[in-house]
């Protein structure tokens, strides 16, 4: 067969269950791209030749005994490394888990395993999933495959940079303001945050546990949607996971519940001009006036508690962060630093939290037990509770009126290496458009929708009501398909071809 | 909007249980000073009649059936630990010289 790593994830589930390929030399053809450009990338943190090559023969044998095969099987994963599974470290990005191997399987590397998809390594990421640029990694800095001295976006930039290179047709990421829809945006793939509870949380070191939620990574709608179908369902395990039906995502990636003609389209009045380089807000202009010619019916929404979002979240989110890494006191497992004899426990803690955690870990800590310490918390962590109900209500009233919101993924293309690293503020602002939607529940997905300022790519985000993932999967495919017809071809076409030299 | 000043730095680092040199708590201070001045916006809207949101999807009354399922074995607890000793975690001492 000709390039593997250039096949779509359905492409390649569809060769391996006739025979054509097999799961092993998908895997093997995927290992040889990651060692050849991940020297320059560096999208992985953890990478097992034996043990995916083990997986990937486990699917072959499975083929070979005449056995059932999943959807995906034999279709290579990154993982980002903030879900646990047996057989391989879990370090979240921190220092604090260095060298950590879990005593269990996440949920969904269960599923991944059921469905017959093999995980090829873990993915770096920000420490704990806080940050919008892999850049707060205690691994190194991960570089986006369009430009190698840009950021990948964060927190999920491994798995991101990971598609956008061909290293893997998909990858896995968690969503808690953004961390999977900003990286898609600037790497120039697809990114879907499920509504919140789709995805089981069980394995999934936490960091805001209202706002957490995996989420899939892919080149195409239709792989997205795939692998949102293996990932999604309900779990015992995790109190929070809903007892539902998945909604028909992949059917709707397929175009089975019909296109945009007649659907209403809302654009968000708050998550446009001011602030968006003007690259963004004309590629954004355009797939509005696409989507009109499709039949689309395009109206404007306001949501004015949209402003509010990223105050409140940047309230919210650090608060439970700082009660959830509360776990982290180097005595069940991890570091543990100045156990000296003469110590107590407390100096224990603080001393190994203070050598483990990095420097945007360590602000969310504090930010957090500030706004929840006695005297600010009705000022702080109240309040946004309360903001976070406003935005409900806007996006409640909305959905009355639209089947889904547009809106920008960020307001810039992909910033460079170093720029916000120190400007808390600046790198929050990444998150404008998406944290919205983090905040209310509701399913988002990040689309390619052209270059934009510097040759970069530009993301559009589609959001729909709670539990109606399959609208965002229904405009995205229409608009993807339109897109593509455009161009003459996927974005990712246009990517500058790696060196491939790499680190063998 | 109160400015925080070294020693509220220190507060806030030893209920967080970090331990922070005296340049990083300066250099925390004014970052944390910047951040909350960016945060503290949420206090111009949401009036009183407002009920905070917890959850982005509640569910509520989550039960599971009743049955006994396998858990973790002692070893793979105590694979990940710092130090163990006796089948258990080793732990430094719990309580200060004048409690003791």
């Amino acid at each position: 067969m000709s390039d593997l790593t250039r096949l779509d994830a359905s492409e390649t589930a569809a060769a391996v269950a006739a025979g054509e390929v097999t799961a092993r030399e998908v895997a093997g053809a995927h290992l040889d791209r990651i060692e050849q450009t991940d020297e320059a990338v560096h999208a992985f943190v953890h990478v097992d030749r034996e043990l995916t090559l083990a997986a990937a023969d486990a699917v072959d044998a499975a083929r070979a005994s005449g056995g059932p095969l999943g959807p995906l099987a034999g279709v290579p994963l990154a993982l980002k490394d903030v879900f646990t599974m047996r057989g391989a470290p879990t370090t979240c990005g921190s220092k604090i888990l260095d060298g950590w191997r879990p005593p269990y399987d996440a949920t969904v590397v269960e599923r991944l395993r059921d469905a017959g998809v093999v995980v090829l390594g873990k993915t770096n990421m920000d420490e704990f999933a806080m940050g919008s640029s892999t850049e707060n990694s205690a691994y190194g800095v991960t570089h986006n495959p369009w430009n190698l001295e840009r950021i990948p976006g964060g927190s999920s930039g491994g798995s991101s940079a990971a598609v956008a290179a061909r290293q893997a047709p998909l990858a896995i990421g968690t969503d808690t303001g953004g961390s999977i829809r900003q990286p898609a945006a600037v790497t120039g793939i697809v990114g879907v945050k499920p509504t919140y509870g789709a995805v089981s949380r069980y394995g999934l070191v936490a960091f805001s546990s209202s706002l957490d939620q995996g989420g899939p990574f892919a080149r195409s709608v239709l792989d997205a949607a795939l692998l949102h179908e293996v990932m999604a369902g309900h779990d015992p395990r995790d109190a929070t996971s809903i007892d539902a039906p998945v909604p028909p995502v992949a059917a709707a990636a397929r175009g089975e519940l019909g296109g945009v003609d007649g659907l209403k389209v809302g654009v968000v009045t708050q998550l446009q001009g001011e602030g968006y380089q003007p690259g963004v807000q004309a590629r954004f202009d355009e797939v509005v006036q696409l989507l009109t010619s499709l039949g689309a019916d395009v109206v404007e929404v306001s949501c004015p508690s949209f402003d509010y979002a990223l105050p409140a979240y940047y309230l919210i989110a650090p608060s439970e962060c700082s009660s959830n890494l509360a776990r982290f006191d180097g005595m069940r497992y991890g570091l543990r630093a100045g156990d000296d004899g003469k110590n107590g426990v407390e100096q224990v803690m603080a001393i190994t939290r203070a050598e483990g955690f990095g420097p945007e870990v360590k602000r969310r800590i504090m930010l957090g037990t500030y706004a929840l310490s006695a005297g600010y918390y009705d000022a702080y962590y109240g309040q946004a509770q309360k903001v976070r109900t406003l935005i409900r209500r806007d996006f409640e009233a909305a959905y009355r009126d639209v089947d889904v919101l547009l809106s920008p993924t960020t307001p810039t293309v992909a910033f460079p290496i170093g720029e916000r690293a120190d400007d808390p503020v600046a790198m929050y602002k990444a998150d404008l458009a998406t944290l919205p939607s983090s905040l209310y529940g509701g399913p988002a997905m990040s689309l390619p929708a052209g270059l934009g300022d510097d040759d970069l790519p530009v993301g559009v985000q589609l959001m729909a009501a709670v539990q109606r993932d399959e609208q965002v999967y229904r405009v995205g495919a229409a608009l993807e398909s339109a897109l593509q017809e455009r161009w003459g071809g996927p974005l990712l076409d246009r990517i500058p071809e790696l060196a491939t030299g790499g680190a063998a | 909007m109160p400015a925080l000043d070294r020693d509220d730095v220190a507060h806030l680092a030893r209920l967080s249980r970090l331990q922070l040199t005296d340049a990083e708590r300066d250099h925390y201070g004014e970052q944390l000073d910047v951040i909350l001045a960016a945060v503290a916006r949420v206090a111009e809207v949401a009036a009183d009649d407002v009920p905070p949101t917890t959850h982005a999807v509640p569910v509520v009354n989550v039960t599971r059936p009743d049955v006994v399922v396998p858990c973790l074995s002692r070893e793979d607890v105590l694979s990940g630990a710092p130090a163990a000793e006796d089948d258990r975690f080793r732990v430094p001492r719990i309580l200060d010289e004048e409690e003791q």
